[in-house]
């Protein structure tokens, strides 16, 4: 039954190729992105923290940025 | 009626959707995956090497819808000047593009044991290949020109210029003699495929779109929290 489903009747290498292909640029893909996406939260969390009082009430006024900042990880 | 679907509005749901997305992705894929390779029965003529067809079909459809999509929004951004279309498109392309590679590797691979070559200069394929370049300027386009501006005019016009290559992409195998096999769906007439086959073919077009779905969310709230970082900037 193992062998079947890894040879394939032959096709084995094609098949698993293809199949790993697409799993592997998916993979690839999820973390570039969340990486991205981490790199601009941490980004905007430091420059939240820079501001003064003033500028941050400002800021926090706004629903967004209290959505940016309670969706990103704890630095 | 798109004033609705401004960023302001939907970050509450955008910021938390992924999460579930994934959730959902994973199972779908993980049944997808168990119908693709396991349960679904081998061809008469291509015997297993027909599995190939259950990543390679899901992901030339998605790259041609989203390069469809990306026309749409383009269009849209011109007629109501809305940059949120924009934005919107932009965060659709890096996923499409992928699903464009995946299906031009995916495809050689699986003609090597049916056409006993993995490339072949023929109509579907290089048109396919030319998808992949538009989407390769799209992608390009955003990263060179610093002028938000410029980089919205000169990616829509790559999008609705590259939209042409479409309707050739899916006629291509009816009005040229392509090496490439005719389609074996449509929704207008019968399908040639049996419905063991047709199964796990939808549910990794499920899949697939799922994942498609959850790498629009990120990128969509990555371009948003880049914006609002400007912004903070400037307070």
């Amino acid at each position: 039954m193992i062998n079947e489903i890894i040879l394939m009747n032959g096709y084995g290498v094609y098949v698993w190729s293809a199949f790993s292909f697409t799993l592997i640029s998916f993979v690839t893909l999820y973390f570039v992105t969340k990486l991205q996406l981490s790199k601009e939260q941490r980004r905007f969390v430091i420059k939240f923290g820079s501001l003064n009082v003033e500028k941050a009430k400002v800021a926090i006024s706004q629903n967004i940025n209290r959505e940016i900042l309670s969706n990103t990880p704890k630095i | 009626m798109h004033k609705h679907f401004e960023p302001n509005k939907i970050f509450a749901i955008t910021s938390r959707a992924p999460k579930y997305v994934l959730f959902l992705f994973i199972v779908v894929l993980t049944i997808g995956l168990t119908e693709a390779l396991i349960l679904s029965p081998e061809d008469y003529k291509q015997s297993d090497a027909v599995r190939i067809m259950y990543v390679h079909v899901p992901a030339a459809w998605i790259s041609l819808g989203t390069f469809s999509s990306l026309a749409l929004l383009s269009v849209g951004s011109f007629v109501f000047k809305s940059k949120n279309f924009a934005l919107i498109s932009k965060s659709l392309a890096p996923a499409g593009f992928i699903f464009n590679i995946i299906a031009l590797v995916t495809g050689s691979i699986w003609g090597k044991p049916t056409w006993g070559t993995w490339w072949a200069w023929d109509a579907r394929i290089t048109s396919m290949l030319i998808l992949a370049l538009f989407y390769g300027m799209y992608l390009l386009a955003w990263r060179i020109y610093e002028d938000k501006e410029q980089a919205v005019k000169v990616t829509s016009m790559i999008a609705i210029l590259g939209v042409i290559n479409v309707p050739i992409i899916k006629y291509s195998v009816d009005w040229w003699n392509t090496l490439h096999q005719p389609p074996s769906i449509s929704i207008l007439s019968n399908n040639s495929i049996h419905v063991s086959m047709l199964i796990p073919l939808g549910i990794m077009t499920a899949a697939f779109a799922l994942f498609s779905m959850l790498i629009f969310l990120m990128k969509y709230n990555t371009e948003l929290i880049k914006i609002k970082n400007k912004g903070l900037d400037r307070l």
